[in-house]
């Protein structure tokens, strides 16, 4: 068992090495894709998320003979910091990042969702993102950034029902409060 | 003073370094290229007290291929240079704790290095260990000459017997609250080598680079010209990457130098979470005496705090605890005596908030049995009590201005209907059929900004900004981006204060060789004290270019002002003209004391802080009566800041402060047996998901501080104050009982409600 | 690690039966972490993830075919296990987290036998058959005799799980419960976990199936309270009486999770909210 070919960002890979490496070794240091990342490496934190054959899974509980023929997918596909997806715009823009190690594996499970046609209102979106830990936002920036994500993507001129709330321009209450000009 | 049309100080502005996360391109320690590092690990003691006897290496396991090294191999001292000098590097004989650092390995493999673990056995003679407060308390046995007692302090105000003599009632009560780890998703680890001249370099996931950088001249006997501590992009740290990557880095550096290669480390889960710092466990009591009117005569309060086997930072933590002891109410008798014991167990150390959680936890839930005893409403017995202008605290301070407790409590009261949700859960609860029960809770705190008393002088913080010969602006701090905002936010005030686009400034990755010390990223003092430093700097520079007849006067900043923003060009020809043929232009300002603030460490009285911020917190949750599992349905919160710099990054600051809060009260439960903790994995170590963090609604009242930056107060650690003790208030509403200790797990929600043959009967209706 | 990768089942079983201390693999969601931890260096481990069989959910007239190699998130939104199985399919869906489910399967889970195996309780009361082969044959096993104990099945060396069948109803029961209980709303080990299913007429009960899983090495069904209910109306005091005996009938711990008493208390109540008039689970 010397040669795993598998499809990595939509290219032809073939990894060379030791059959029961971990998914997230390969991708990390055989492929210099560090954009995915181990936070646990067990399978509980959800930072090593990367879409396999289309669906989240955790690359740190998974051999990489296991991947032989298949499709995998990582942060490093979605977007570009001059071509960012959706889902990196509305991040970008909702506050969805804070430390950031969370970050790729956070968008590729909302890749997923929005692809599959998930629902965009807030307790789906929450259920979407369960596996995915957090320890930074509390996760509302992040939901919002999905669904403004989903807005982004809608084909125009088509309403497809959950809007996303309002994220705050200005978080100030108005009127209350003495704003002390000393 | 301010000018309210700033164009990026109050706005969304994008996160500096928000391109580079959202896209993997960030690079975290794990990710950065080391050519030839090796990977090191650590060999740990599995016994809490005791000495190592000796240590055996299996002689078929081939040793010629790794690298070890031990205390000996310590050039300077053998210390972790904190408060003390008490933490060894690696232990010498002498064991203190579960998991202490004893030897150092390192392999061209990562998996070979773990696996030599498999191959190094310690005998141990082992001693008796002392494992919490109460044992330490009785001198079970000495684990710190000469009293198992790391520091004190007594905080007076008034005259206690006098106090309580007039009340018209006294209640009592204990609080319990335990360790919680910080769990911040990138592990600890760091990267360190000798460069030929024999720097020693370092790169690490680190919250404050001058304090490793202090920790490393000690233990290398290396002058600061020869040590150079740099942050990498830092996945979460909340405090617990604030002294512990002192401890890493030495023995990453320990390892290089023995090597003379680049020695990498980098925990896994399991062992950042048994082995590195952890929130204070503490014991709380109040003894309060209350007027008829329910207004605060006497609190008499003892705070109980578990520092672990080093002193580390527990003298700060229970410094902070014990200033907040007595909650954001005015008192004229006020006694808090505060001590900290040494055990057995892995030192704790900082955790976003610092010892203000745990005694204002007790001190909200207090507030709650007073409310209770005396049958009034629990917002208004606050209210009644709440600090105004002109307070005194029980260190005495005068809170001279910018007090906001009753804004806060008064907004968040209203904005979550307080009153009448809780007659609505009151009916709901009377109600047999209902598969749940609810309660709406209330808490109000308030957080002092920057460093306790006479800290911020003694840290003597320098920052600034650096005018490059590209016109570019650098911010100049030792302040780390961690998710939190840093970046941007001194971005935005250097901008402003300038009044050029936030794109054209950058900000200085924290290097000990490029920039000043601005302090450690800790204490809620980055916008506030290092941010006004940033501004000031940026000022003068403004100022500069302004004298030099190469910029417009503008007033109060702001690109905005005059409604025409300085062109590039024109700008480049400023930076030209100033810099004359330099590369760069440093401007750097030092820390000022704000002018009245007087603080007596022998005595404990005086302006402990600079100024507070407030916050007030309403919860809604509901029990299910068969499981007692509590399920959070809605946060209402109001914060008061002062000047909110940017009003996204602050309210996510409130949000994932106010989930770890919830995740205290209701979920994280660290289970320690013979001085270890016993659940170190995520699989154990319950911290919320976004199906357990409900939706929040988050309100900002500003009250300008006048010497913070641009106004702005700390915000990073006060959400941390509020949500324990307003779960358990709304706890007691649903379940009739008092939980005063953390976390209110379902099993013990079970075992306080009175049940019959394993029925969840009916909770006891108050009163 | 030496892997050993058969492309189906039938080499699959040869491989198997010529190195038996080999370490089957499915979706790997507990082996790796095993792995991870250091516990497995130089095992064998034998990958059936190139297998084409034991793929495939079908619906009989009298029973269902899950293959063993279909993951929870397959089977958690197949429509004919949404509609004539619903407890497994909630079951499915409760396991772990998204990324979980799409990588663990059915026969993984249930060869590794772990006390909180979160379909378990769900098989037990829809009374699977555990489809066994090996290069000698194969067999079927109640799933009530697959668990020996923690970690352990009766299956003999050389046995792979190829699926379960299960039998469907000829009338449905007129409750159904399906409830774990976790330490947190997603992504959780189970403190207990429990299906139930209850057939009454005229205030009777016809039958009751209630299996719980997490309080014991194994899943149990509750034989003696089903035993004692037959045929009795479902009067408070039955109800009360059953609740008691479940003590009987489960052994749960303290660990770093739970509770005793906790874990018990929780059980009674869901067989108790199964038991009252109206209740769902």
């Amino acid at each position: 068992m010397n040669k795993v070919s598998f499809t990595v960002n939509g290219k032809k890979r073939d990894y060379r090495g030791e059959p029961f490496k971990r998914l997230l070794d390969v991708l990390r240091e055989d492929f210099r894709l560090t954009g995915v990342k181990e936070g646990c490496g067990e399978g509980e934190c959800g930072a090593c998320t990367v879409l396999l054959d289309g669906k989240p899974v955790n690359a740190c509980i998974i051999a990489v003979c296991q991947v032989q023929g298949r499709a995998v997918e990582t942060v490093e596909s979605l977007g570009t910091p001059t071509r960012l997806h959706a889902l990196q715009k509305a991040f970008l823009e909702e506050g969805g990042a804070q430390c950031g190690i969370c970050t790729p594996g956070m968008l590729l499970a909302a890749a997923a969702h929005l692809r599959e046609g998930g629902k965009t209102d807030e307790d789906s979106i929450r259920a979407a993102l369960g596996g995915n830990l957090c320890r930074c936002t509390g996760y509302q920036h992040i939901v919002r950034s999905v669904q403004k994500a989903a807005e982004l993507l809608r084909p125009r001129g088509r309403d497809c029902g959950a809007r996303a709330a309002k994220s705050p321009r200005s978080a100030r209450s108005s009127g209350r409060g003495k704003r002390d000009r000393s | 003073m301010y000018n309210t049309d700033m164009a990026n100080v109050g706005s969304n502005v994008h996160r500096k370094d928000a391109l580079e996360k959202l896209t993997g391109r960030a690079l975290f320690i794990a990710d950065q290229d080391i050519p030839g590092a090796l990977f090191g690990v650590t060999v740990r003691s599995s016994i809490p007290r005791g000495r190592v006897r000796a240590v055996r290496f299996d002689p078929s396991f081939p040793w010629k291929e790794f690298v070890a090294a031990s205390a000996k191999d310590i050039p300077g001292k053998n210390a972790v240079a904190c408060i003390e000098l008490d933490q060894p590097l690696l232990a010498d004989g002498e064991i203190r704790h579960c998991m202490e650092p004893i030897l150092l390995i390192a392999h061209e493999r990562r998996e070979r290095a773990y696996e030599a673990l498999g191959h190094i056995e310690i005998e141990y003679e082992e001693l008796p260990p002392v494992l919490d407060i109460e044992e330490s308390a009785a001198m079970k046995a000495v684990v710190r000459a000469p009293d198992n007692i790391f520091k004190e302090f007594l905080i007076e105000k008034g005259e206690l017997d006098a106090g309580f003599a007039q009340a018209a009632h006294v209640v009592e009560g204990e609080y319990r609250v335990p360790h919680q780890e910080q769990a911040y998703i990138e592990p600890n680890g760091a990267a360190a080598w000798f460069e030929k001249d024999g720097t020693l370099t370092v790169v690490g996931s680190v919250q404050c680079p001058y304090y490793v950088q202090k920790a490393l001249k000690a233990a290398f006997d290396l002058p600061a010209e020869k040590v150079r501590v740099i942050q990498a992009v830092t996945g979460g740290a909340f405090g617990g990457k604030e002294d512990y990557p002192s401890v890493l880095a030495g023995h990453a550096a320990l390892l290089a130098l023995k090597a003379r290669k680049p020695v990498r480390m980098l925990y896994d889960r399991a062992e950042d979470m048994a082995s590195t710092t952890k929130r204070h466990p503490a014991i709380v009591r109040h003894r309060t005496g209350v007027d008829k009117e329910g207004r605060l005569l006497a609190q008499d309060i003892e705070v109980l705090m578990d520092g672990g086997a080093y002193l580390t930072l527990t003298s700060v933590v229970l410094s902070r605890g014990a200033i907040h002891a007595a909650g954001p109410y005015s008192c004229p008798n006020v006694r808090i005596r505060a001590k900290a014991f040494a055990t057995n167990t892995p030192p704790n150390g900082a955790f976003r908030g610092f010892g203000a959680p745990q005694t204002l936890f007790a001190a909200e839930l207090q507030m709650e049995r007073i409310a209770e005893v005396l049958g009034m409403d629990p917002v208004e017995v606050r209210r009644r009590n709440a600090v105004v202008e002109g307070s005194v605290t029980a260190t005495g301070q005068v809170l001279r201005e910018g007090v906001a407790a009753r804004e806060v409590l008064d907004l968040c009261a209203k904005r979550s209907d307080f009153a009448r949700r809780r007659k609505a859960f009151d009916a709901w609860n009377k109600k047999a059929a209902n598969p749940t029960w609810r309660g709406i809770g209330f808490a109000l705190a308030y957080h002092g900004g920057g460093f306790t008393g006479g800290g911020e002088d003694y840290l003597a913080s320098r920052a600034g900004v650096a005018l490059d010969a590209d016109g570019g602006v650098r911010v100049l701090a030792a302040s780390t981006e961690m998710g939190q905002g840093a970046a941007t936010i001194f971005s935005q005030m250097a901008a402003d204060a300038l009044g050029i686009p936030y794109e054209w400034v950058r900000v200085q990755t924290p290097d000990t060789f490029k920039v000043p010390d601005s302090g450690p990223t800790v204490a809620s003092r980055t916008t506030m004290v290092v941010g006004r430093l940033v501004e000031r700097a940026a000022r003068e520079l403004r100022a500069e270019l302004e004298k030099s007849g190469s910029l417009p006067l503008i007033s109060g900043g702001g690109a905005r002002s005059g409604g025409k923003a300085v062109s590039r060009a024109k700008w480049n020809a400023a930076a030209r003209k100033l810099l004359a043929g330099k590369p760069s232009r440093e401007f750097i300002t030092q820390y000022q004391r704000p002018p009245g603030i007087q603080w007596d460490d022998k005595t404990y009285k005086g302006d402990a802080y600079g100024t507070f911020a407030y916050a007030a917190l309403a919860v809604e949750l509901e029990v299910d009566k068969r499981t007692c599992e509590v399920r959070v349905l809605k946060v209402v919160t109001a914060e008061e800041i002062g000047r909110v710099i940017h009003p996204l990054l602050a309210e996510g600051q409130v949000i994932g402060g106010t989930a770890q809060g919830l995740g205290y009260a209701l979920m994280e439960n660290a289970v320690y047996r013979n001085g270890v903790m016993r659940n170190p994995h995520f699989t154990d170590y319950i911290i919320p998901t976004a199906v357990d963090v409900p939706p929040m609604e988050v309100l900002f009242i500003e009250k300008p501080y006048a010497y913070g930056g641009f106004g702005a107060k700390g915000v990073g650690e006060l959400p941390m104050d509020v949500p324990a003790p307003a779960v358990c208030a709304a706890l007691r509403q649903a379940c009739g009982c008092w939980f005063t200790r953390l976390p209110v797990l379902p099993e013990r929600i079970f075992a306080a409600l009175p049940k019959k043959t394993g029925a969840v009967a009916r909770r006891e209706s108050l009163g | 690690m030496r892997v050993l990768r058969p492309m189906n089942a039938e080499e699959a079983l040869t491989l198997y039966a010529e190195h038996p201390s080999a370490l089957p693999m499915a979706g790997g969601t507990d082996l790796m972490v095993a792995f991870n931890g250091g516990r497995l260096n130089g095992r064998e481990v034998l990958d059936l993830s190139a297998l084409k069989e034991w793929t495939d959910i079908e619906f009989l007239p009298d029973r269902a075919r899950i293959g063993a190699l279909c993951t929870h998130a397959r089977i958690e939104s197949h429509p004919g296990v949404l509609k004539r199985l619903p407890l497994l399919a909630q079951a499915c869906a409760s396991v772990g987290a998204i990324q979980i489910r799409n990588r663990g399967t059915l026969g993984g889970n249930l060869a590794n036998a772990s006390p909180a195996g979160d379909s378990f309780p769900a098989l037990a009361v829809y009374e699977a058959q555990v489809v066994a082969v090996s290069a000698q044959g194969g067999r079927t096993i109640p799933i009530r005799e697959l668990f020996a104990g923690v970690k352990k099945t009766t299956l003999q060396p050389g046995e792979l799980i190829a699926g379960v069948e299960v039998p469907l109803f000829k009338r449905e029961p007129q409750r159904a419960v399906f409830r774990k209980v976790g330490s947190r709303r997603a992504q959780t080990i189970s403190k207990a976990v429990a299906a139930g299913l209850l057939w009454v007429r005229a205030g009777k009960v016809e039958e009751l199936r209630f299996a719980l899983g997490s309080v014991a090495p194994t899943v149990r069904r509750a034989a003696k309270i089903e035993e004692f209910l037959r045929g009795r109306a479902l009067s408070e005091s039955v109800v009360e009486q059953s609740c008691a005996m479940l003590e009987e009938e489960i052994s749960p711990i303290d660990d770093v999770r739970s509770t005793r008493a906790y874990r018990l208390g929780v059980c009674r109540g869901i067989l108790r909210a199964l038991l009252s008039s109206g209740q769902k689970g």
